[in-house]
């Protein structure tokens, strides 16, 4: 029996998607078999990030509602050998299109053929998100270093609490070290100290992201992207490796780019 | 050369951009024309469904894609044929 996880945030934009994208294909990577449901029914993306936009047949509410069996509607991933599956969500519809019960029910099929089912949550705290949690059975909370982030962070660990969902794992994404530095930046400590959560990662500010969301290629299948790295790192972490936190010194400089160009960076 | 100096100085992914906006593009169509790839593949089928009176196609290869056209939309077909059919008269 797999585990059904999902990524949720509150606020829009912190990288929920991208970290759903990037979290499943790194589990693929490990050998794991793995599902992504992109649960933002009508606000649908985690298909353009996954490069699998043009492949869509069927979709989520398509199976909830009978008109197509699961196996159709999910879509295999080419660069893996049947290990990465999207269940992409419905474009035309609205979020009352699927109920927190049918995404259970959905969720339990699931996990008895996949090791892993990760669901992108929408932003907001309304169905969307209801339906999003209903059949998971761990959360991860992804927020930025940035004030409106952390607050809304705060307000979906209340929600997960109050809908029974216990002990959700926080992901800090797009730290900046430079601006840590100055001090003009959350540190990690700061967010854990006020969220009072258990930490699972911390994926540091790459350009490389938006490259790859350009192409449709998540950037965990890019050795040379920190963020890849960390992404594999929370990967292993999800896994129950103990894996430390990488790192996060900026290497972006002209002098490392020429020592990683001369192959002398680690 | 040229492809070493840009490695080191990070520019190896300057045409990306140009590949989102072909992405996006298309996804955009998709979105406006609010046709879902399931209705194109209704389209499809019953497409398949005339002409097999008429001739004989290769529906693994066929393609039915909406594509823009200047400010409009186009349904764009693609279908192989392997043969016409001798007689060629729609049934019933």
């Amino acid at each position: 029996m797999g585990q059904v996880i999902v990524i949720t945030s509150g606020k829009g934009g912190v990288g929920k998607t991208t970290t759903c994208a990037n979290l499943g294909t790194a589990l693929a990577l490990l050998g794991n078999k793995v599902v992504l449901i992109d649960a933002d029914i009508g606000l649908r993306n985690l298909d353009v990030v996954m490069g699998l936009e043009n492949r869509i047949v069927y979709d989520l509410v398509d199976v909830t509602s009978g008109i197509c069996r699961l196996k159709q509607a999910l879509i295999k991933d080419k660069r893996f050998n049947d290990t990465l599956f999207l269940l992409p969500a419905a474009q035309t519809k609205d979020k009352t299109a699927v109920s927190p019960e049918q995404m259970a029910d959905l969720c339990q099929r699931l996990k008895e053929q996949f090791d892993y089912v990760l669901i992108d949550s929408p932003a907001g705290i309304e169905q969307g998100f209801q339906n999003a949690i209903a059949g998971a059975d761990r959360a991860l909370i992804v927020t930025t270093p940035e004030i409106s982030a952390v607050r809304d962070a705060d307000r979906i660990i209340g929600l997960l609490e109050a809908a029974e969902k216990n002990s959700p794992e926080l992901i800090i994404n797009r730290l900046r070290s430079s601006m840590v530095r100055k001090g003009d930046m959350m540190d990690i400590d700061d967010m854990i100290d006020i969220l009072a959560i258990q930490l699972l990662g911390v994926v540091p500010e790459d350009d490389q992201i938006v490259v790859s969301s350009n192409k449709g290629e998540p950037v965990v299948l890019n050795p040379d992207s920190k963020a890849g790295v960390a992404y594999r790192n929370i990967a292993g972490r999800i896994m129950g490796e103990d894996i430390p936190l990488m790192s996060l010194e900026e290497e972006n400089g002209l002098f490392q780019r020429l020592k990683r160009f001369f192959g002398w960076a680690q | 050369m040229l492809e070493v100096l840009s490695r080191v100085f990070g520019k190896e992914n300057a045409a990306s951009k140009e590949i989102a906006k072909e992405r996006l593009r298309l996804v955009l169509v998709h979105d406006r024309a609010t046709v879902s790839p399931r209705f194109l593949e209704l389209i499809k089928e019953e497409i398949v469904e005339v002409i097999a009176n008429y001739m004989e196609i290769d529906e693994e290869r066929m393609e039915v894609s909406l594509n823009n056209m200047d400010d409009a939309v186009a349904l764009v077909a693609s279908i192989p044929v392997r043969k016409v059919k001798r007689v060629a008269r729609p049934t019933g």
